[in-house]
Parts: structure tokens; C-alpha cells; sequence
């Protein structure tokens, strides 16, 4: 049997962009540009190298899944140029402000209907930023964590990997089926080349409503949320500082500064 | 009064800086016990106890380094079952958030990461976080179950309480999952002899501007006379000049020091997000269009090459 691998991405607002909260404080989602997040890049980076050199015979058949709003869809397809096979998008109106306990629910379930081997992840969304959803899964899933790994490979039914930690850098092993998150360190991401993004079009994309998976919708949801945001207020922009040009002086100038707020 | 749990963390016993914040921001909420795993619990509690924990709950197994965070999950959660807590504190670090995310995940629980203050309400307590590279503050609250809350390093400065610190052993039994990792080989990362990124008071780090390892003594120098950190771009990591442990930005470490010193680093969103929060930030750049500049209480635009040599002198000079 072939390797099943499960990619899990998120269509996140483009951090370049303006984003902000919807009048609910949950992101806005709606009013700005949207991508694949980056650091989801990395995920199906990994997940196609590691299906070029899948050693069972009939090699290895990457689904790339998402759970988010329709134009999520624009992150399901980048990932299909790119080289996934097919696409899972998980998409119900009832699902508007989940939080990470609940998005890890409804990914584990989609993941279990999709069948898997290995799920890969990114190391975190790049608006959330919360770097918790792989360990969640895993957990939800019984299955073993591998996470945060800057180099990844699969050989006889074993994922290992380098893990580079605050105190350690670790060697990880651990058997199938596995739960990996890979960091922005495990190497570029490759464009989707112009054949890549043609046969994309081609490629299924499965639609799941909460149904489908025998989730109720009263467990998900902003109602159904674990956790609440109860004000989001804009930083206020910092008062212009001095720029001052150099003219020779600068690093004396800067000494000057420096002395006068008692860092020297 | 209620109880809330503390996980520490720590060196072989020496309890890290982000611990002590921890258990000063625990005290908001209630009385503080300490989760302390692995070797060195006695050295531990002394600190633990000065810095405000009732009691210390001590547990130590092979399991702890020779499988990924499963066994402290396993542990965390054998606390939570005998203190009944308030709420449940681990420092935001990886490590910390995956520990804390799945025993969130357990105990059926909502989590709150990367929190930079507390508070405590009659409807538990409320979390202050900064989001979208520190755009934003938001203040939110679990809702449902104990509240797990990670809590990022430097997000307050450590107070001493003095408290028993009492030792007790917390007996764990491992589930299945807890062997499902194997640690093959751990290499600890080498002390620099110069602060941790994270805890330092000023950090100066070093951009593509800095333009080769070759150069980067010259950031370290500076860092080294104002008794610094030595922190990097992405830019500076990827191109192999400086170790990814200090990467400054999303995907590396937040830091929020007293002073932050930008050189050749032009301020791109994803390095913001890691120090937008600093008190004072400085920075030098040759291009006077550079958007670092927008945040800065002060810069040169010029050189750095020029510049720093300069500022390196003269702060060793004033310094005596
Ligand atoms: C998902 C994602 C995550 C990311 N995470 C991070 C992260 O965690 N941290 C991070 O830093 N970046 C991150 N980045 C990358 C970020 O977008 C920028 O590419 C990066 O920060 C640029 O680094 P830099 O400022 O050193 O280089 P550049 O943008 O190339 O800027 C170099 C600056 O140096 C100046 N300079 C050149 N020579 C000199 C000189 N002699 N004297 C003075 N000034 C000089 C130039 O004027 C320029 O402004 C991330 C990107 C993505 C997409
Ligand atoms: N809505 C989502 N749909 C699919 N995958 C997701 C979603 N949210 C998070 N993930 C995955 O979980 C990783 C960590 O996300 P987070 O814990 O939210 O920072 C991401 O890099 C994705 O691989």
C-alpha cells in the first residue's frame, strides 16, 4: 500500500497585509488578501521529498487538507501546484470562530475519514502563531509527535528527524502512523511551475461539512469556543524617534543617547 | 485560597528566569505549586519556595529525557489530578506550548498561549497577549474548563515572596503514549558566556547588512560592551552567519528588552513581531528609507561598518 500522507495547511491573511478583528474579535478573514501560509510551505515541502524517496512500491499519495472559509480553497490549490495529489477542505458556516481545541477536533476527525500514515504540519500559523495544533493532534489521534523538526526523512515504517530546542538540539524516532511539524529551517519551499499549476486544476478537491464528519456544530464554533477574546485593541503606533544622518559622529552621537536613557 | 499550577522549567535543577516571572504572575491568582520534573528537585525548591510556591510537586524518571514531551504531559497532568488547580501556568516555551496543548486537549480544556500579563477576575483569569507582530493587545479568558496558559518569558520582572516550598513527591504512572517518541541523541547548545536572548536586558543583533560571519565579531563586540545579547535575522541565520537560536522574529525568539540595537536589518513584519514590544529601540541603517526607522526612538542612518566600531569605543570609554 502506498504511503498516506496528510498535509494540514491553513489560508491565513497575508501578515504583509493590513489584518485586524472582525466586530466578533475574530480574525478578519473576510475583508483581506489571503494565503497559503508560509510556514505551511515548508509542510508540503516536506511531505513531497519525502514521497519522492517513499520506499513501498506503489510510492506515496500526499492529501493536503485545510479547515477554513471558502477562499480557503486558494491554499488548497497553491498546495496542489506545488505537487499534492488531492485536497480535502473542511468548510461549514457553523465553523466561524473555532479556536485551536476545537480546530484540532475537527482536523483529527477529517484526518481519521482521509485515512493516514503521516500527517505533516507546519510549525505554526502565521496568524495564530500559537505552535499547538501538531501536539493536539497527536494527542487527539494516539498517535506518536514528532514535531518542530528542521530535518525530517521516512524509511521502514520510522519517521526521524533533527529537532533543534532551546537547551538541545534532539534526535527524534518514532514509528508510524505519526504526527511531524516541520520548521522554516527544513529547507525552500518550491515554486509551483507553470505545469505544476495546470495540472492542479485537474486534481479533486473534496468538500467535508461538519456532518460528514458527526461533529455537532455546538462544539465548535466561536459559541462553542473554549477560550474568549474579550477586547482587541491597536497598539498604538510608537512616537517618531530621531534619525539623524551620519556624519562622522554617529556612533558618538549614539553613545550620547545611549548614556543619556542610563544603558551606559 | 486557590491553588494554581507552575510548570518549571529548568536547568539540572537551576530554575530559568521565565519560572520566576511565572510564579510572580501566579500570585495574582493564587497560591502557586510548583511542578518541578526531572533531577536537582531540593536545589529547585529553594528558589521555588523564595519566589512564592506553597509546595513543590517533585517527580523524576528516565522517561522525562529519553522520550519527547508525552512523559511531562503525563506528569503535568498527575498534578492537575491531585492539586484540583485554578489554573495551569507553563513558560511559552516550544516545549511548554506542545506540554501545555495537549494536556489542554486532556483535561478538555481551553488554552491561551503566549500571554505577556495576567489578571485575575471573578471569571478567572484574563490573559493579555500581543497578536499580528504585536499589532494588536488583546485580553481573553478560557471559557471552559481549567484555564491552561503559557505564559511568554520577560513578561514581568521576578518578585520574591517568600513561601515553604514544600517538597512532595508526585507519583506518575506512564501511559502508552508515552514512550511513542524516542530522544535518539541530544547535544546541548554551548553557553555563549553572554546573556540568554530571551532574558537579556539589551540585545543587539545583526542583519544582512552585517554582511558575512566573518563580520559578526563586530556586532558581538558591541554586544559584549554594553553587556548584551547578540541576536539575528533570518536573513543573517539563513545565510549561515549567525545559529538559528538567535534568530529574533516569528519564527525565532520574542524578545522585549530594556534596549534593542538594530544593525543592517532592514525591519521586515516577521522580524517586528519578535521585538516591536521592546522599551527603546535603536537602530543603524544606511538606508534612510528603511522601515525599522519607523519604530525607532533612535537612529543613525550610515554605515554600520562605521558606526559601530565608533559606538563599540565610545561605550567602552564612558564605561571606564
Ligand atoms: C513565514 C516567514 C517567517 C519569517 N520569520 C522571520 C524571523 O523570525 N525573523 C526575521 O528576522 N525574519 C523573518 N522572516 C524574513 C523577513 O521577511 C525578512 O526577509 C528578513 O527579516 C530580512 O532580514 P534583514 O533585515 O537582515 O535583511 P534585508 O531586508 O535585506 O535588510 C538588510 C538591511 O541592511 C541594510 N544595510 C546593508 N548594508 C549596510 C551597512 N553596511 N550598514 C548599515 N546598513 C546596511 C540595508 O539598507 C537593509 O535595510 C520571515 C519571513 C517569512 C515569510
Ligand atoms: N485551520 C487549519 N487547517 C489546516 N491546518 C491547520 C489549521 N490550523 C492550523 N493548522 C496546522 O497546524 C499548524 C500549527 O498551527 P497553530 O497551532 O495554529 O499555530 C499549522 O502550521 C498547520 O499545519
Amino acid at each position: 500500500m502506498s504511503l498516506r500522507i496528510v498535509v494540514c495547511v491553513k489560508y491565513v491573511p497575508d501578515a504583509t497585509g493590513d489584518r485586524h478583528f472582525a466586530e466578533d474579535l475574530t480574525t478578519d478573514r473576510e475583508s483581506v488578501d489571503g494565503l497559503l501560509s508560509e510556514l505551511d510551505e515548508y509542510a508540503v515541502e516536506q511531505a513531497l521529498q519525502i514521497a519522492d524517496e517513499a520506499d513501498s512500491e506503489d510510492g506515496a499519495e500526499i492529501t493536503v487538507l485545510t479547515v477554513g472559509p471558502e477562499d480557503a480553497k486558494d491554499a488548497l490549490r497553491k498546495a496542489l501546484s506545488m505537487g499534492a495529489d488531492k485536497a480535502v477542505h473542511v468548510e461549514d458556516d457553523d465553523l466561524h470562530g473555532t479556536d485551536a481545541l476545537g480546530t484540532s477536533h475537527v482536523l483529527a476527525k477529517a484526518i481519521e475519514k482521509t485515512g493516514y500514515d503521516l500527517v505533516v504540519c507546519g510549525m505554526a500559523s502565521t496568524d495564530g502563531t500559537m505552535g499547538v495544533l501538531p501536539a493536539m493532534l497527536a494527542e487527539r489521534l494516539g498517535v506518536p509527535q514528532a514535531t518542530l523538526l528542521s530535518e525530517v526523512s521516512v524509511e521502514n515504517g520510522t519517521v526521524t528527524g533533527r529537532r533543534d530546542g532551546d537547551a538541545a538540539t534532539e534526535q527524534l524516532s518514532a514509528q508510524l502512523p505519526a504526527v511531524v511539524s516541520v520548521t522554516d529551517q527544513s529547507g525552500e519551499a518550491r515554486y509551483p511551475s507553470f505545469k505544476g499549476i495546470m495540472a492542479a486544476k485537474k486534481k479533486p478537491v473534496e468538500s467535508l461539512d461538519l456532518d460528514d464528519l458527526d461533529i455537532d456544530a455546538d462544539e465548535v464554533g466561536l459559541d462553542g469556543a473554549w477560550t474568549k477574546v474579550e477586547d482587541a485593541a491597536e497598539r498604538p503606533p510608537r512616537s517618531a524617534g530621531t534619525v539623524v544622518k551620519d556624519e562622522g559622529d554617529g556612533g558618538k552621537q549614539l553613545a550620547e543617547y545611549l548614556a543619556g536613557q542610563k544603558f551606559i | 485560597m486557590a491553588e494554581v499550577l507552575v510548570y518549571v522549567d529548568h536547568v539540572d535543577g537551576a530554575v530559568r528566569k521565565p519560572t520566576l516571572e511565572l510564579l510572580t504572575l501566579a500570585r495574582k491568582l493564587g497560591d502557586p505549586v510548583a511542578v518541578h520534573l526531572g533531577p536537582n528537585a531540593e536545589e529547585a525548591a529553594k528558589t521555588l519556595g523564595e519566589y512564592g510556591a506553597t509546595r513543590v510537586l517533585a517527580a523524576d524518571a528516565a522517561e522525562f529525557a529519553d522520550y519527547l514531551v508525552v512523559p511531562k504531559v503525563d506528569a503535568l497532568q498527575a498534578a492537575y489530578d491531585a492539586v484540583s488547580p485554578a489554573a495551569v501556568l507553563v513558560p511559552s516555551s516550544a516545549e511548554g506550548k506542545e506540554i501545555a496543548a495537549r494536556l489542554a486537549v486532556r483535561i478538555g480544556s481551553g488554552i491561551i498561549t503566549d500571554a505577556v500579563d495576567l489578571d485575575a477576575s471573578d471569571e478567572g483569569p484574563v490573559a493579555t497577549q500581543s497578536v499580528f507582530a504585536a499589532a494588536f493587545t488583546t485580553k481573553s479568558r478560557v471559557s471552559k474548563g481549567t484555564p491552561v496558559i503559557t505564559v511568554k518569558p520577560n513578561s514581568t520582572s521576578p518578585e520574591t515572596a517568600s513561601a515553604a516550598g514544600a517538597l512532595e513527591e508526585l507519583s506518575v504512572g506512564f501511559g502508552e503514549a508515552a514512550t511513542g517518541t524516542k530522544v535518539t541523541s541530544r547535544t546541548p547548545r554551548e553557553s555563549t558566556g553572554r546573556p540568554e536572548l530571551t532574558e537579556a536586558a539589551i540585545v543587539v543583533s545583526g542583519g544582512r547588512g552585517v554582511n558575512g560571519a566573518d563580520n559578526f565579531p563586530l556586532i558581538e563586540g558591541l554586544a559584549d560592551a554594553l553587556g548584551a545579547a547578540v541576536g539575528a535575522s533570518r536573513a543573517a541565520v539563513d545565510a549561515g552567519w549567525y545559529p538559528h537560536s538567535h534568530q529574533v522574529g516569528q519564527t525565532g525568539k520574542t524578545v522585549s528588552p530594556q534596549l534593542y540595537v538594530a544593525t543592517g536589518i532592514s525591519g521586515a513584519i516577521q522580524h517586528r513581531a519578535g521585538m516591536q514590544t521592546s522599551k527603546t529601540i535603536v537602530a543603524i541603517n544606511k538606508d534612510s528609507e528603511a522601515p525599522i526607522f519607523d519604530l525607532v526612538d533612535y537612529g543613525i542612518v550610515g554605515d554600520l561598518f562605521e558606526v559601530v566600531p565608533q559606538l563599540t569605543e565610545e561605550v567602552k570609554t564612558r564605561k571606564g
